[in-house]
């Protein structure tokens, strides 16, 4: 076996098509250590560039300085001085006041932030009892005095080191500047007005100005609040230690340990982290792959030569995707309710004298998720399928049919194929998708029956129980965490299905 | 030239096959939604019935739906915040992706990058953090609505893909031809890829405005707890926990009619631009 790794093309290619097939998958096994050595060379590269690229940065920077004249020296400390002194009048008085902005803030706010984020000393929030006279009574009032708030400390904390980066970066444009000006001015060229950088931002820099409102909000509202749930994996928030009244702290690597520790085999969190993580796999399997083949079957069906209404039947379908998930789907669970209309309908009618467990049984639940997902699905996939199949060369199919090619072996040969060579990276984001499919498993079964510990039930998907861990546990470690390990089990996914897959792509070249 | 008639025979007996496949399948994919409509109208309101058709027709769900409960606030809240949606996400997706897809600029390739990785967290996560900055801000609860306006599309800009796409299938030759005759970037944008863009707004637009019916997570997250602030998906969904579903299955059936009925109407007058969209974004992944 392991010498068919090591053979060349040309015994490959007397290889009969059983052989071929292991082959393949022995090679696309062997080769991972190699793919992973490469990621991590990549990685190692990476890094080498960017440490030299700082390098050069201080380079340039001292360079600057030495062969700067007195304008530029005097905007190492005075930002902006430089541009004003060459005329760029706008553009400096921009720099100063950014300068002046930000050692305002740090010294009044972000020094006191940052020196917080120790989460030392913090004052506590304390009840103050006052005794006022009130016509000869004593009457005792209670006040709440809020301390620190360790999330307020933590937000304000990175605002404020992400202030200190952008300011960083303003300075060093700001060096830039000056070497440019002094450059321009030495060699004769006038330099650029007010009037003509803005014009720029319409023309040559035209991307800054389309692109800023975009990842300004991208930054304030994923990034910032992506580092700071990172932040929180390594804290103890959960609901004894609610900020203002009862502060967290810092806890190190504690929530992840409990990922690794079982407590005693069978309960605790790390078990049910690892059948949801299960789960949450085999789900977007299922969900990925039924839906791709057969919404490619209803395509293929409604595209078959001398069916009439096409248009009719694309119709019901695309209908479906219409009306709102949560009415359908909530309707639905409903109705495969132990007590619901299709266990009602069948006792009635004497078939079954006991209700069907579609939802309190957990495999039936499982399949019934599968299978009701289907439903959702393939609208979408008859949808995207339709326009590729349409797209595919009439003529394979004719020679095919000339060699005497049956449908079937047409489909598995040139059909197939073709979908998977293009609909590859499609498959790739839907089941990364399937993997956060909220919606599906939360308004069919809300993730019921809750049989595993740490509020999750069976047919919970990762992120389904961080919702609950969220809204109901208020257990926000460890939903930072379980946030965490998706990211990295579907990063791990996308990585190894980027680097490894390629290579089996480019041998399936369509016959 | 005549085919034999076995091949004839063969081909029809598979065409028949298909025919009754489809009809399965259409009953099958349509069967919800009839039910929904005729329980709505069922009088009775118990839930727990083993029939279809109603035994006494009347509209009392409707009525009841929009005199006895807050079903008209939540629409309302819906509607707003899918309009707000739909033009500033179409704004934002649009402005993204036609930099990304049309600009050439130092770090493009880097932002692209880095938005894949940020997308491959799960949205949710960022929620707890923005919750307590929109409590912070007073927009939460009862004035969620423009807390989830804000939510929905500040980073909608990570949702650039389809457009992309879009904009990248528009030849590069007419920017070029437009930009030798001395056009500015931005004229090329307004006067070139603009007029050629109208499916792609559309799509946008109409993904845009139907995804806040849709939502549960964000929005019952942002107004929890507060009835003023639901919109309409977490307003009919609490119609159906354990104490409020023997009374409030048919009205719940009735709401969601009434929220299907303007979607699918406008969905099916747009229907041929979403086709375009989902089609030609898949391939491009």
């Amino acid at each position: 076996m392991a010498s068919l790794t090591k053979i060349s093309d040309l015994e490959y290619l007397k290889l009969n098509k059983f052989q071929k097939i292991i082959c393949c998958i022995l090679r696309f096994f062997v080769s991972i250590p190699t793919k992973f050595a490469n990621l991590f060379k990549k990685i190692g590269r990476g890094f080498k560039t960017a440490g030299l690229a700082v390098a050069n940065e201080f380079k340039d920077i001292c360079l600057t300085f030495v062969n700067g004249d007195w304008k530029t020296r005097i905007s190492f400390v005075i930002m902006g001085f430089g541009s004003i002194a060459r005329g760029q009048i706008m553009r400096g008085i921009l720099f100063f006041l950014f300068e002046v902005v930000f050692i305002v803030y740090t010294a009044l706010y972000g020094v006191y932030w940052i020196g917080k984020l120790t989460f030392k000393d913090l004052t506590p929030t304390s009840t103050q009892m006052a005794v006022t006279t009130v016509a000869g009574i004593d009457i005792e009032t209670e006040t709440v005095v809020y301390g620190d708030n360790t999330l307020q400390i933590m937000i304000y904390g990175v605002l404020s080191i992400l202030f200190i980066i952008c300011f960083i970066y303003t300075w060093r444009l700001n060096i830039k500047q000056n070497k440019l000006g002094q450059q321009y001015l030495k060699s004769g060229k006038k330099l650029k007005k007010a009037k003509d950088d803005l014009k720029s931002l319409l023309d040559d820099q035209f991307h800054k100005t389309v692109l800023a409102l975009p990842v300004l909000g991208i930054v304030i509202f994923t990034v910032v609040p992506i580092i700071l749930m990172i932040m929180v994996a390594f804290t103890n928030y959960d609901y004894n230690h609610t900020p203002p009244t009862n502060l967290f702290e810092w806890v190190g690597l504690d929530n992840f340990n409990q990922l690794v520790t079982w407590d005693n085999g069978t309960t605790g969190f790390a078990a049910t982290f690892g059948e949801l993580l299960c789960w949450t796999l085999i789900w977007a399997f299922f969900a990925t792959f039924t839906n791709y083949f057969l919404g490619m079957l209803v395509a293929m069906a409604i595209n078959k030569k001398g069916i009439k209404l096409k248009k009719m039947w694309r119709g019901i379908l695309v209908l479906t995707i219409a009306v709102p998930q949560f009415v359908s789907l909530l309707y639905v669970s409903k109705m495969f309710a132990d007590n619901g209309l299709i266990n009602n309908k069948l006792m009635d009618m004497g078939i079954i004298s006991q209700a069907i467990p579609f939802w309190t049984n957990p495999t039936m639940a499982r399949v019934m998720v599968i299978l009701i997902n289907i439903w959702v699905g393939i609208p979408y996939l008859m949808l995207i399928t339709t326009g590729v199949l349409m797209n595919i060369p009439a003529d394979l199919y004719e020679s095919a049919r000339i060699d005497g090619a049956n449908p079937v072996q047409q489909y598995f040969k040139i059909t197939l194929p073709y979908m998977l060579f293009v609909t590859g990276p499609y498959l790739l984001t839907s089941f990364t998708a399937n993997m956060n499919n909220f919606n599906v498993i939360y308004l069919l079964t809300g993730g019921a029956p809750y049989t595993l510990t740490d509020g999750a039930g069976k047919t919970d998907l990762l992120i389904t129980w961080l919702y609950r861990l969220t809204v109901t546990n208020n257990q926000y470690n460890l939903a930072a965490v379980i946030g965490i390990m998706v990211f990295i089990v579907v990063a791990l996914i996308s990585l190894v299905v980027y680097n490894v897959m390629p290579s089996i792509k480019n041998e399936e070249d369509f016959q | 030239m005549k085919q034999p008639s076995s091949i004839k025979r063969s081909r029809m007996v598979a065409n028949a096959a298909i025919y009754v496949l489809l009809t399965v399948i259409s009953v099958v994919w349509l069967i919800p939604f009839v039910f929904i409509l005729l329980q709505s109208f069922r009088v009775e309101n118990t839930w727990q019935v083993g029939y279809v058709l109603p035994k006494e027709w009347g509209i009392d769900n409707y009525t009841k739906l929009f005199t006895d409960t807050s079903f008209l606030k939540w629409y309302g809240n819906t509607l707003i915040i899918a309009c707000a949606n739909a033009v500033l996400q179409t704004l934002m997706v649009m402005l993204m992706s036609y930099g990304l897809s049309r600009l050439r600029f130092k770090g493009r390739k880097l932002l692209m990058n880095i938005m894949l990785i940020l997308g491959m967290f799960p949205g949710f996560l960022t929620m707890i953090i923005l919750y307590w900055v929109l409590k912070d801000l007073g927009l939460t609860q009862e004035g969620a609505i423009p807390g989830l306006i804000l939510v929905y599309f500040a980073s909608s800009g990570m949702g650039y893909y389809v457009s992309k796409g879009f904009f990248d299938t528009i030849p590069k030759s007419l920017d070029e031809a437009a930009r030798v005759d001395g056009a500015t970037r931005f004229q090329v944008l307004y006067k070139v890829t603009l007029p050629l863009s109208k499916p792609i707004i559309i799509y946008t637009v109409l993904t845009a405005f139907m995804a806040p019916w849709a939502d549960y997570i964000f929005a019952s997250y942002v107004a929890f707890g507060t009835s003023s602030g639901y919109n309409v998906a977490v307003g009919l969904y609490s119609w159906l926990t354990k104490d409020m579903i023997n009374n409030y299955f048919t009205t719940f059936c009735a709401g969601g009619v009434c929220v299907a009925i303007p979607i699918t109407v406008l969905f099916m007058l747009l229907q041929k631009y979403y086709v375009e969209g989902v089609t030609g974004g898949a391939v491009k992944g």
